[in-house]
């Protein structure tokens, strides 16, 4: 868990972070999104102490981030940057190995680590533990940037838009990725990004900053339902704010049960990840009013209408 | 089957070493310069010896030079040494500008004759290309990737030892050539002040007035400077084949 209080950065007259107070629960995501220059990445960039903060305080696991030196902190802190940063005269594996060499494990345990990460991360280790970044594709040094942050067990990964450097179909698959390392590792994220597409996709809780001030922090579709004041509203996006609630729920979690009698036997069949937006969209495309909710196996768990779904376009 | 760029540098390279072991293989080739009766061939000396103590010196000046001009060159690009680059630039600068003729006759009396004011002119001459290269090489190094590093908990030292510096080394290695280089025929002028070297051949030539001593003196240099320059230029490339930064 982290707990930020309020958290100030000033350089000379301007505050680049005013007073930001917010609590990052333990395996969540925590997303920071705001125009450039609203002080997001200064305030990620003091949670590892790579700025350090003219006021305020960070806990991590209730420890004062300020009580070891700042090398040494950041050791126990993944850190992923746009543009991956990765070491061009080290191999994949050698760039995977750097904080594990830093904290002085074993190389067996190293070795057995950039394995277990790279095949996390698809990425063959027979084929690409040898390689040099500039041997790699965009998405593939992207990962091997995330596998770097995660090679020393770290429990929170801080990602400075990890994506921004990625072209749109790699992204998506890269955000999905993240999703399923965060679940699989159980790591607490904080991210930042620009995008608010990203950051309504990614984010268990997501906290919008402007001018240095944190407007409002709270979970997706609270910000929809009930921005914090106008500029919140502007950038989540008013004129899109049904379909983005309807992005933020899954087939599986808002699926009506089968009625005794009903097959399940829907034309359209849709799997329980997908969002109430994607499902409307086909249905609304093939002009059918229902769709039947199947887990991975093709088993019917529910159904869906287009009633059911508009009717959770609105706020609750 | 080597490439031929191979096979020429093995063939400048047994050139040398058959001209200063076995000189005298060569005295038809340079009889015709050596007029009215004189010795084709430089017979005051051992060539193979000249050779190895014109090397000695030029090497021994220009692991001075490395050594402090990659600590200045290091010590200016660290946030609290930035005040001291426009000095250490006009240092090593005056270094390149003083002739090495001049250092030469002001060391004189300082240290005597020998090999050490000729050290103290090239270890001297030397200083402005690595340093300058070391400065180039560490302030172009990707902010990202030295972000990163300090994300990853680098210390200052870590991070200079396992990322700058090696990033910087294709450059630094760059400057230490060309420096190796213009010291080889520098060195040439220590002969001037009793430094043992290829410029007493020289030397000898030009005070007796025999074309084919300093044809030889200058050539063996020449051949020297070239295997020698080859030779770094290799470990660049060897260096930079995976550091590529894109």
């Amino acid at each position: 868990m982290i707990v930020i209080e309020n958290l100030t950065k000033r350089y000379g007259e301007t505050m680049a972070v005013d007073a930001v107070s917010m609590v990052i629960e333990r395996n969540s995501i925590a997303v920071i999104v705001g125009t450039s220059g609203s002080g997001k990445s200064t305030l990620l960039r003091m949670i590892n102490r790579l700025i350090e903060p003219t006021g305020g305080r960070v806990l991590l696991d209730g420890r004062d981030t300020g009580s070891e030196p700042g090398y040494q902190l950041r050791r126990r802190i993944g850190y992923v940057i746009q543009g991956h940063g990765l070491f061009p005269h080290r191999t994949v594996a050698e760039n995977i190995g750097t904080v594990p060499r830093l904290l002085a494990w074993e190389e067996d345990r190293i070795r057995a680590r950039t394995a277990q990460l790279l095949e996390a991360l698809q990425l063959d280790p027979a084929v690409y533990s040898g390689k040099y970044p500039h041997q790699l594709s965009g998405g593939q040094q992207q990962r091997v940037g995330v596998a770097r942050a995660l090679a020393a067990e770290p429990a929170v990964l801080l990602m400075d838009e990890p994506f921004g450097a990625l072209d749109p179909i790699i992204r998506e698959k890269a955000q999905d990725d993240l999703l399923d390392i965060q679940r699989k590792f159980g790591t607490t994220i904080v991210l930042v990004t620009h995008d608010i597409d990203e950051a309504f996709r990614l984010g268990d809780r997501v906290a919008v900053m402007s001018e240095g001030r944190l407007l409002q922090y709270d979970r997706p579709e609270v910000l929809v339902t009930r921005p914090a004041n106008p500029l919140v509203a502007r950038m989540t996006g008013s004129a899109e704010r049904a379909m983005r609630l309807l992005s933020l729920t899954t087939a599986g979690e808002a699926a009506l049960p089968l009625t005794a009698g009903e097959s399940g036997a829907d034309a359209i069949v849709v799997p329980t990840s997908a969002s109430l937006r994607e499902v409307l969209s086909e249905l609304l495309w093939r002009g059918s009013e229902c769709a039947t909710v199947a887990d991975a196996n093709g088993a019917p768990l529910g159904r869906l209408t287009v009633a059911a779904i508009l009717a959770r376009a609105r706020p609750a | 089957m080597p490439r031929p760029a191979t096979l020429l540098r093995l063939a400048a390279l047994g050139l040398l070493l058959a001209f200063l072991l076995v000189p005298q293989r060569f005295a038809p080739l340079f009889a015709p310069l050596a007029a009215g009766g004189a010795p084709p061939i430089y017979d005051q000396g051992n060539l193979w010896m000249l050779a190895l103590s014109h090397l000695a010196t030029v090497l021994a000046a220009c692991l001075g030079s490395i050594v402090i001009a990659v600590a200045l060159g290091i010590l200016v690009t660290r946030a609290g040494g930035q005040e001291f680059l426009p000095l250490s630039r006009a240092v090593v600068s005056f270094g390149q500008t003083f002739p090495p003729v001049a250092v030469l006759a002001l060391a004189v009396p300082l240290v005597g004759f020998g090999e050490k004011p000729t050290l103290i002119a090239l270890f001297l001459y030397g200083l402005l290309p690595i340093f300058e290269n070391t400065v180039v090489g560490l302030r172009t190094c990707p902010a990202t990737v030295l972000d990163a590093a300090s994300g990853m908990g680098m210390s200052a030292r870590q991070k200079l030892v396992s990322v700058e510096l090696p990033l910087a080394m294709p450059l630094i290695l760059e400057g230490i050539r060309l420096s190796l280089v213009i010291n080889i025929g520098t060195a040439t002028l220590g002969s001037t002040v009793a430094a043992k070297g290829l410029g007493e051949v020289i030397i000898a030539g030009l005070l007796s007035n025999n074309t084919a001593f300093v044809l030889q003196g200058g050539l063996a240099t020449g051949l020297m400077a070239v295997l020698l320059y080859d030779a770094v230029a290799a470990l660049e490339r060897r260096l930079c084949r995976n550091a590529r930064i894109d």
